[in-house]
């Protein structure tokens, strides 16, 4: 907490940007945040106060404990908790109501399944990067690669037509910058509402073999699920499956040719084993989900010796989490050798992110096929003119222009 | 070792599957684990624990003999 000019208390914003000199690197704050016991009182870019968990420990305590709520439908969550008729989607819910739902889109998850998908998506990239070299450099390596590959993935995985694509990537980027008007980003967010309700109607009556048609004819069809609880959820795999891998390839990418040494020990080895925990440090040393777990107090309780009211509102800092020195050692060093079991890139407890093994299969093929297929990549602007995504949900670079 | 999968509390994360795959599976119709084997060998533990360890959902439990 800071004092103004004037005098007056000015709480710390949330997130607190990255620092421009080092981008990759976690703000100094949080630091000092996981240095001491408590929660720290914070600010949203909309002006509604919160309580930033920063402790490894105490946010998985804090995601573990029922007393905090994660239901978009109360009044005091922050940003749009639901759906633009009121329903939330299945990880704005509490168990049992959140659990019977989730349920019902794991199974397009599971390992096995994930397992198979790996040569669509090996030759999805190959196919890509075909595209990209047949012209000249440099190119943008975001448009190009990071953000075509998930949404190839994720449209393909609900049954979505690769053909909109860009109708949701408009929207996806408005639903989930901060600091965007509230009627801009419920405009955007019935658009894709309005779309998706036509879209399950179809698979309704043709299902394909899809994410989207199973719903339909194994829940809406039966009474299980209503046709908005579905639309409103598959809303938020397809944000989540857009944005999150997209930045986690540009951003890896940048960190690797940060650190050529590991770039190569990633380019060289025939080992799976090297590469999957190559991703999973990634994950951990970038964190770029930066905002928007957010949890409501249902009653009064304690956490890491901070009292929180019933009703206010606690958002947790999954990188200041993720560089904690209680849970890894010299947590700021990029290190493909750390043991990064139980990080919490993909957050923790009964929500934890329903399409991580997508992820994870996503980065181990994206990244090494990059690699090896551009052994020259380099960045083909100097790195201090690259713009990150400070002003979004979720952090990233807005474009990376790269030549080979 | 012997393994008690908790399943209501299972969220269908897949780490166990990932951490001791001759231990636990996924069922095909939602993705909860099956657990395969209750007393796995000591070649399994160390993947066994490291599963209960990162479960999300901390649905599995361990009473080592």
């Amino acid at each position: 907490m800071t004092v103004s000019a004037t005098g007056e208390t000015v709480l710390p914003p949330f997130p607190v940007p990255r620092p421009a000199s080092c981008p990759l690197q976690m703000a100094p704050e949080y630091g000092e945040w996981v240095a001491q016991e408590g929660l720290e009182r914070t600010v949203l870019a909309d002006g509604t106060p919160v309580w930033a968990v920063n402790r490894y420990a105490d946010i998985k305590e804090a995601l573990a404990d029922e007393r905090l709520s994660a239901d978009g439908r109360n009044p005091n969550m922050p940003g749009p908790g639901t759906g633009p008729d009121g329903t939330p989607s299945f990880p704005r819910m509490d168990d049992p109501e959140h659990n019977r739902i989730r349920r019902m889109f794991t199974k397009d998850f599971t390992v096995k399944r994930i397992e198979a998908m790996r040569p669509g998506i090996q030759k999805m990239a190959d196919d890509l990067l075909d595209t990209m070299t047949a012209k000249e450099g440099p190119a943008d390596l975001v448009q190009e690669y990071a953000l075509p590959l998930p949404s190839l993935v994720i449209s393909l995985l609900l049954g979505v037509p690769y053909d909109d694509h860009e109708f949701f990537q408009n929207h996806t980027m408005l639903v989930l910058r901060s600091g965007v008007s509230k009627e801009e980003m419920m405009g955007s967010r019935r658009a894709m509402f309005s779309y998706l309700l036509d879209l399950v109607e179809r698979k309704e009556r043709e299902p394909a073999d899809d994410l989207l048609s199973r719903l339909a004819q194994e829940q809406i069809l039966t009474g299980q699920l209503r046709r908005e609880e579905a639309v409103v959820s598959a809303s938020a795999l397809l944000v989540a499956g857009h944005e999150t891998t997209a930045n986690m390839i540009a951003l890896s990418t940048l960190a690797l040719l940060q650190h050529p040494d590991l770039l190569a020990r990633i380019r060289d080895t025939d080992d799976p084993k090297v590469v999957a925990n190559a991703v999973e440090e990634l994950l951990r040393y970038l964190t770029i989900v930066h905002s928007n777990v957010f949890r409501v107090a249902t009653e009064d309780l304690t956490l890491s010796g901070t009292r929180i009211k019933a009703g206010e509102a606690v958002s947790m800092n999954l990188p200041a989490g993720n560089w904690d020195p209680a849970y890894t050692t010299d947590p700021g060093t990029f290190d493909l050798d750390r043991d990064t079991r139980g990080h919490l890139a993909f957050g923790y407890g009964t929500h934890q992110c329903v399409g991580q093994q997508l992820a994870r299969a996503e980065l181990q093929i994206a990244l090494p096929t990059l690699l090896r297929r551009l052994p020259e990549l380099s960045l083909a602007v100097p790195a201090e003119e690259l713009t990150f995504r400070n002003d979004m949900i979720v952090y990233g670079l807005y474009s990376l222009p790269v030549t080979w | 070792m012997h393994v008690v999968l908790d399943e209501p509390k299972c969220v269908a994360s897949g780490q166990c599957v990932m951490a001791a795959p001759d231990v636990f599976d996924q069922r095909d119709e939602d993705g909860i684990a099956i657990l395969l084997n209750e007393n796995p060998g000591d070649e399994l533990h160390a993947g066994v624990r490291e599963a209960a360890a990162i479960c999300p959902a901390a649905a599995i439990l361990l009473a080592e003999k």
